[in-house]
């Protein structure tokens, strides 16, 4: 259940997003991607999940080549991308964008279990599951697509800046609840964040990433306590 | 009164068949964004398969079930070969949007010849299952018949199956999922290109229901749905085009409007009269009436 990822170039048309980009994620861990606006977060986890194509380099999950694959075979191999801005359908009912996590499973009695499992993680959901999404706070649609992304039991679990638009108290939550789920579910997780400092709190490694480049990559301790790093990068 | 309700059942009956037209539209609306004006070709073509069968087993039964299947095959196929193909080869920018709509024009214009070839321009003819003759209570006729009784039982029926495929199976779900937000639909391991082309399906199936009830008794002619079309895109635009209650919605409003005008201001007034119907919504509600709120964003 590593995650490896191997010179991976991605273009925009002209615009090189990421540019040999390399790093490996060990099993169970959480690895925090940080950078500022436009450093090529966003574009490395699109690439992960099958929804950007790279140009050159290789990532493989489990051993599994995963570049060039299509997101709804990535997902069925357990790669689940919870994608930037709160990715819930607010046309949906939350009890109905939680079904389209396990909606692909042919095991429906796990999906049964992993939506109670959730819905007693975030009990908030509970109460409003016959409520259009689009009536939920931003704090709630977070929990609501993290959830929908449990039920497919990743083994990788692929977060973009869930703490995006929150109020502290509230991405504070969010972070907690997600350490506490890799201890308990023992998923890898590739966080997404320009929140460095939360990040790499839960964080075992930091991945570094400015103008598509990897600046620095290592344990996440070692990077936040860098004053190079910490004044050029991390801003704080 | 006896004649204000004859005419409102009149316009429930014509209502319904533009609902069935207008749901096929906002079928295909929803899952690839583009209106297919070919949607009355395929209809057509799907009517006169119909047409096919009836005249060989006099059975209409068997007809509307083969004009059913005729028309979801012709969808998805439609779907496969003409969209896919448009869409692998346009990304974006103008050509994007019109591309596909000139695409099923065309379409339209091609089926409508094959249908020429095939079948002639002439006008055929088949009967209704059930009786078109009024009803009458002693002395007083209502203008209203079985078959229209039929029609509206069997809109009514597909709009059932359609509400119970939507909110009860995951196959609904799929669509919706896909319709609302591919991205997250491909994500969630819905295979979108797929339920696409079940979209396109469902839509040629419904528009085949549509063109079979209105046809009977009447000339059937390579032309002779396209005042269909029409007023099934007058109905899906009133009803919000995004949404299948809408279309239903629509297309009643519109068959009652159209029956109340024709009844007490002239049968003159029957094709600016939809314009008029559609003019009043949208000056109420510029989204259609059952366009989408905006929800919160935080």
């Amino acid at each position: 259940m590593t995650l490896t990822v191997n010179n991976l170039s991605v273009d925009h048309g002209a615009i090189r997003a990421l540019n040999e980009i390399s790093f490996t994620v060990a099993p169970g861990q959480i690895a925090a991607v940080i950078g500022a606006n436009g450093a090529g977060k966003t574009t490395l986890l699109r690439t992960l999940s099958g929804l950007t194509h790279a140009t050159t380099g290789q990532a493989t999950w489990e051993g599994k080549d995963i570049l060039g694959k299509k997101p709804e075979n990535l997902v069925r191999s357990g790669i689940a991308h919870v994608s930037e801005g709160k990715s819930v359908i607010a046309e949906l009912s939350v009890k109905d964008n939680l079904a389209l996590g396990g909606i692909w499973r042919k095991d429906k009695k796990d999906v049964a279990l992993a939506t109670q499992e959730v819905l007693e993680l975030f009990p908030r959901l509970q109460e409003r599951l016959g409520q259009s999404a689009d009536t939920l706070s931003g704090g709630e649609r977070q929990m609501l697509a993290i959830a929908r992304a449990l039920i497919s039991r990743p083994g990788l679990l692929l977060l973009d800046e869930p703490s995006l638009g929150l109020a502290p108290l509230v991405v504070a939550q969010i972070f907690q609840t997600l350490s506490q789920l890799r201890e308990r579910l023992g998923f890898t997780l590739v966080l997404v964040e320009q929140n460095a400092m939360s990040a790499l709190k839960i964080a075992d490694i930091g991945i570094i990433i400015n103008l598509g480049r990897l600046v620095a990559s290592g344990k996440a301790s070692d990077l936040s306590n860098d004053p190079a790093l910490r004044a050029a990068y991390l801003g704080y | 009164m006896l004649a204000f309700i004859s005419t409102l059942l009149i316009g429930i009956t014509v209502g319904a068949i533009y609902s069935l037209m207008a749901l096929s539209l906002v079928l295909v609306w929803r899952s690839t964004r583009v209106i297919n004006f070919a949607q009355a070709g395929q209809a057509i073509f799907s009517t006169y398969v119909a047409y096919e069968v009836i005249q060989r087993t006099g059975n209409f039964i068997l007809g509307m079930a083969a004009a059913v299947v005729v028309g979801a095959l012709l969808g998805a196929l439609v779907e496969v070969l003409l969209m896919r193909t448009l869409f692998k080869r346009i990304h974006s920018g103008a050509v994007a949007a019109v591309a596909p709509v000139i695409a099923t024009l065309g379409l339209l214009g091609v089926i409508r010849a094959s249908v020429g070839l095939i079948w002639g321009n002439d006008g055929h003819r088949f009967d209704a299952p059930v009786s078109t003759q009024a009803f009458s209570m002693g002395n007083t006729v209502i203008p209203f018949s079985r078959f229209n009784l039929l029609v509206i039982a069997t809109a009514a029926l597909v709009m059932i199956v359609f509400t119970v495929i939507f909110q009860k199976t995951s196959l609904g779900l799929s669509l919706r999922a896909s319709a609302f937000a591919p991205e997250i639909a491909r994500l969630s391991g819905i295979r979108v290109g797929s339920i696409r082309t079940i979209g396109w399906a469902f839509a040629g199936a419904t528009g085949a229901v549509a063109g079979v009830l209105i046809s009977p008794n009447d000339s059937l002619t390579p032309n002779s749905l396209d005042l269909l079309l029409i007023f099934g895109f007058v109905s899906a635009v009133i009803g919000g085009l995004d949404s299948l209650i809408g279309a239903v919605v629509g297309g009643l409003v519109l068959g009652i409007g159209k029956a109340l005008i024709l009844a007490y201001l002239g049968s003159s007034l029957d094709y600016p009269t939809a314009f008029v119907v559609l003019a009043i919504v949208l000056i109420v509600r510029p989204g259609g009436i059952f366009s989408m709120k905006r929800g919160r964003n935080a």
